[in-house]
């Protein structure tokens, strides 16, 4: 299985004649600019390099391969329609500083999207500009900064998280120049009401929230948190890395949330890519609209067709600013695009209800094998998460070994160890997109490795057997470090 | 199902929500189109949109994209893989980043480079908060940025990093020479933390990075080098600039094999000297071995990584730019470093023989003199906006107006022919362009 370096096939004059221009070109570019040595690039022909990435493609599991029951990541099938379309060439070849007048088809896809995200979120506005969740959240929380510098309130710098939030919350609050208070959360999986009454005050910038939280529940006290929250002077900051529980069902503007990012690899089913590009477009209220990013997308209505048009600094003087070189992630954004209208006002509520549903069943039939849930009595929103704590102290079996071991049945891991306040977890998605039966074999496959570890533990901790490599060494990894090859 | 769950109906599971936030529909949402119709829409908006010439550049690049590239890179399994989390089930992408950091430290010629940031803008961003933690010698959090820095990478940076207290000076521009005057770096008085070097510059000048670098660093900032890809192939790699090389290198990935696409997704890319590694942002990839002694790939350093030290992370980033990673390096191993030679020689070279044509028309000249990559700017005898209008209508995108961004250079304008334009293509501009002005 194993596949060499594509250096260690390189050599020398050997080339993909098709791909590059026939000669070098003649350059006038004086001698004390250039480079005396030839970059290492591999020498190569077209054959050869087709075999290699595809080879390197067959050692990966991912959605179109196996189950994918990443918790919190949303592996959804992503539908071959949105990539096909989004990579038209008339999309593709479009430069990004061309005039309006050659983008009237893709602004047209932009601003129908930024109004059905409007639509589903219950906000007042959106920005599609931001390249990732992450930098999202950093709009979002620049955005609560900016409100309150401009309401003569620059001292409020407590971002509220809590601690089960996903580790970005606090490392955007940071990046923003902010603060962060950490809340409990109560045994019930909810916030700590009368911890949250104690935490906020006249600093409080804002608190940032995933609904149904990283625990997989519902936060059930939402109307109270928004209540206090903002009757301090805090605004409500919703991540959005679950909204595919609720798409359709509630939305975040009615919640009260004042600014959200979207994932749109996530719940808008964009490709993940092996680790994006992703998409984190935000939504706000009408409190934080004049500090959206720019650019976003404006319609002139007139006689005719109607005229998109890019709002920029001369438009939003009160904006946060640019955050990509352009407009951001304008490819992923249409697939997004492809996918709402493929899926439809109906659709939308149905990824809500099959994602639910699907992820009750699952808890179900572990909770009946015997696994222990973090949170017993509630009901999992399109996720959920079992802890491994009593087969770890009886058995040695640790959330990392169940995972490992579900590699040889076939199924990527579950989320493991996160969130980091429930021991030895493992987050488990299932989405709406998979069957019963695909289910009902990854159930038994839990099933079977907490048999197999009673019987033989040492067996599987060495797992996996199957994969290209076998566990690998982090601690070499990280002690001798070797991240680009050498002649 | 239900009845394994235990509950009447579908509704059932969601009771924990507060009844009065349920909602009944979705207003404002359309009804769902089958594949054929959406089909049907795209074509029509993509067709809409198709057809111009096209003669800008201004940081996104029209390059010659081999078929192989997105027909391997959207194989399922590495376009709906996630971020290589299991790295026994995920080999291929994490090879696959090894080898892009690999091709990425020889082109910038440093050691190690991260696996990708979100795009070129926002990786000046990050290397500007990167130099502040390395930089222990200054207080300062003032980053200095040559005058062929990228105005909207400036905003960007600014919007990024600007919240916790960097400041981005620009040096003057040499209106002659089109490239920066750093005379005001030498008295010593405010030294920055860094100093940043595009090169070649938004106006496809070339700096004079040796100078610049040693300057810098004599004065105890860092250097940042802000680097083209493609022309990494012929140009002088940031590690081998001045006496010490730069510290930071980073870019615009999108020339690699990635489709203009109205701005994205690109990819910016990241690289620096050993020294630094553990302020660099990103996921990196390292090789190990397994269990058995064989090599194997792995996510490291995630030390420094939000999802372990949270609020005291380098950076908040954690899903980048994967795929576009894999095009490029599918892309870099295409075209192998003769290959990238070629496309950037040639590309050089069109601008020129572009150049050379226009400038022979009555009232368009050359802006600045010395020696350009593949994009220069052009001064004209009126206002710049009309004309490309007028340009656009007869199906040429004539370049960019700079009268917006840089007013002190007068009527001008900025143009960019590559590997992709031929004879006939830059005649046309030409043509049109003659017909314009007279």
């Amino acid at each position: 299985m194993h596949e060499p370096l594509i250096f260690e096939k390189s050599r020398r004059g050997r080339r993909a004649y098709a791909q590059a221009p026939a000669e070098r070109a003649e350059c006038t570019i004086p001698a004390e600019f250039l480079r005396d040595e030839p970059p290492m690039l591999p020498e190569a022909s077209e054959l050869q390099v087709v075999r290699h990435f595809t080879r390197l493609s067959q050692q990966n599991f991912s959605i179109d391969t196996h189950f994918y029951p990443l918790g919190s990541c949303t592996m959804k099938y992503n539908p071959r329609a949105c990539n096909l379309l989004a990579m038209l060439p008339g999309f593709a070849s479009r430069h990004p500083l061309g005039p309006d007048r050659y983008g009237q088809g893709f602004l047209a896809c932009m601003h129908e999207l930024q109004e059905m995200l409007k639509a589903v979120t219950g906000m007042k506005a959106v920005s599609l500009t931001p390249m990732a969740g992450a930098q999202g959240e950093l709009t979002g929380v620049a955005m609560i900064r900016a409100y309150h510098v401009a309401r003569g309130e620059p001292h409020r710098l407590e971002v509220i998280v809590p601690d089960a939030a996903h580790g970005t919350n606090p490392a955007t609050a940071t990046m923003c120049g902010c603060v962060v208070r950490e809340l409990p959360t109560g045994s019930d999986g909810d916030i700590d009401l009368d911890a949250l009454r104690r935490a906020v005050g006249p600093n409080t910038a804002g608190i940032m929230l995933t609904n149904p939280s990283t625990l997989g529940v519902f936060e059930r006290n939402i109307t109270e948190v928004a209540a206090i929250v903002h009757a301090a002077g805090g605004l409500l900051y919703y991540d959005g890395a679950n909204l595919n529980a609720i798409l359709g069902k509630v939305r975040p503007g009615d919640m009260e949330f004042d600014v959200i990012h979207m994932n749109l690899h996530k719940t808008f089913s964009t490709p993940h890519g092996g680790g994006g590009p992703g998409s984190g477009a935000v939504g706000v209220g009408i409190r934080l609209m004049p500090f959206l990013p720019i650019p976003i997308v404006g319609k002139r209505e007139g006689k005719g067709d109607p005229e998109y048009f890019w709002l920029s600094e001369e438009h939003m003087p009160q904006s946060i600013g640019r955050l990509s070189g352009f407009m951001g992630n304008a490819g992923v954004l249409l697939r997004a695009y492809v996918y709402m209208r493929m899926l439809g006002r109906d659709g939308m509520r149905r990824v809500a209800e099959f994602a639910t549903l699907n992820a009750n069943y699952l808890m179900a039939r572990l909770e009946q094998a015997g696994f222990e849930l973090a949170y017993p009595g509630r009901r999992a929103s399109h996720e959920f998460i079992v802890t491994l704590k009593r087969q770890a102290k009886s058995l040695n079996l640790t959330a990392m070994d169940v995972a490992k071991a579900l590699l040889d049945h076939g199924f990527h891991a579950p989320t493991t160890y996160f969130p980091l306040l429930v021991p030895e977890c493992l987050l488990i998605e299932p989405t709406e997109t998979e069957t019963r039966e695909m289910m009902d074999r990854f159930a038994d496959a839990m099933i079977a490795i907490v048999r197999e570890a009673e019987t033989d533990i040492r067996r599987l901790k060495g797992a996996p057997y199957t994969m290209p490599v076998r566990r690998l060494d982090d601690v070499k990894a990280a002690r001798n470090l070797d991240l680009a090859w050498k002649p | 199902m239900l009845v394994a769950i235990g509950v009447p109906d579908v509704e059932s599971l969601f009771d924990e929500i507060p009844k009065e936030l349920l909602i009944k529909d979705l207003d404002g949402i359309p009804d769902a189109l089958g594949e054929m119709e959406i089909s049907r829409l795209m074509r029509a908006r993509a067709a809409e949109d198709s057809g111009p010439s096209c003669f800008i550049g201004a940081g996104a690049y029209e390059h010659h994209i081999p078929a192989v590239v997105w027909d391997i890179a959207t194989r399922g399994e590495f376009y709906s893989a996630y971020t290589p989390y299991q790295a026994e089930a995920s080999q291929g992408t994490l090879q696959t980043i090894y080898e892009y950091q690999s091709m990425i430290a020889s082109l910038t010629g440093l050691d190690a480079s991260n696996a990708s940031l979100y795009d070129g803008a926002s990786a000046l961003a990050e290397a500007a908060l990167m130099a502040v933690r390395a930089n222990r010698g200054t207080k300062s959090r003032r980053i200095l940025l040559a005058a062929g820095v990228n105005g909207t990478y400036r905003k960007v940076a600014a919007a990024i990093a600007g919240s916790q207290g960097l400041t981005f000076d620009r040096l003057p521009l040499h209106t002659g020479t089109g490239t920066s005057d750093f005379s005001s770096l030498r008295d010593g008085s405010d030294a920055p933390v860094a100093v940043v070097i595009q090169q070649p510059g938004f106006f496809g000048t070339l700096e004079s990075i040796h100078e610049i670098t040693d300057l810098a660093h004599s004065q105890g900032a860092l250097v940042i080098a802000v680097v083209n890809p493609t022309s990494l192939a012929i140009l002088e790699a940031p590690g081998c600039w001045g006496e010490q090389g730069a510290d930071i290198a980073c870019g615009e990935g999108q020339p690699l094999g990635v489709p203009l696409s109205s701005g994205g997704p690109y990819f910016g890319f990241m690289a620096c000297k050993n020294a630094l590694i553990r302020q660099m942002p990103g996921r990196i990839v390292g090789r190990t071995t397994d269990l058995d002694g064989n090599p194997g790939f792995t996510l490291t350093l995630q030390a420094r990584e939000q999802h372990i030290r949270r609020s005291k992370a380098t950076s908040n980033i954690c899903t980048n730019q994967g795929l576009m990673v894999t095009a490029a390096t599918i892309y870099l191993s295409l075209l192998g470093q003769e290959g990238l030679a070629r496309v950037a020689s040639t590309s050089c070279r069109r601008t020129e023989e572009l150049v050379e044509m226009l400038c022979a028309i009555d009232g368009v000249d050359h802006l600045f003199g010395g020696p350009h990559f593949h994009e220069c700017g052009l001064r004209l005898d009126r206002p710049a906006g009309p004309v490309l209008d007028a340009l656009a209508a007869r199906g040429i995108l004539g370049g960019i107006d700079l009268s917006g961004t840089n007013p002190e250079l007068g009527n001008a304008l900025l143009v960019c022919a590559t590997e992709t334009k031929t004879k006939a293509d830059l005649e046309a501009y030409r043509d049109a362009l003659r017909d314009i002005m007279s």
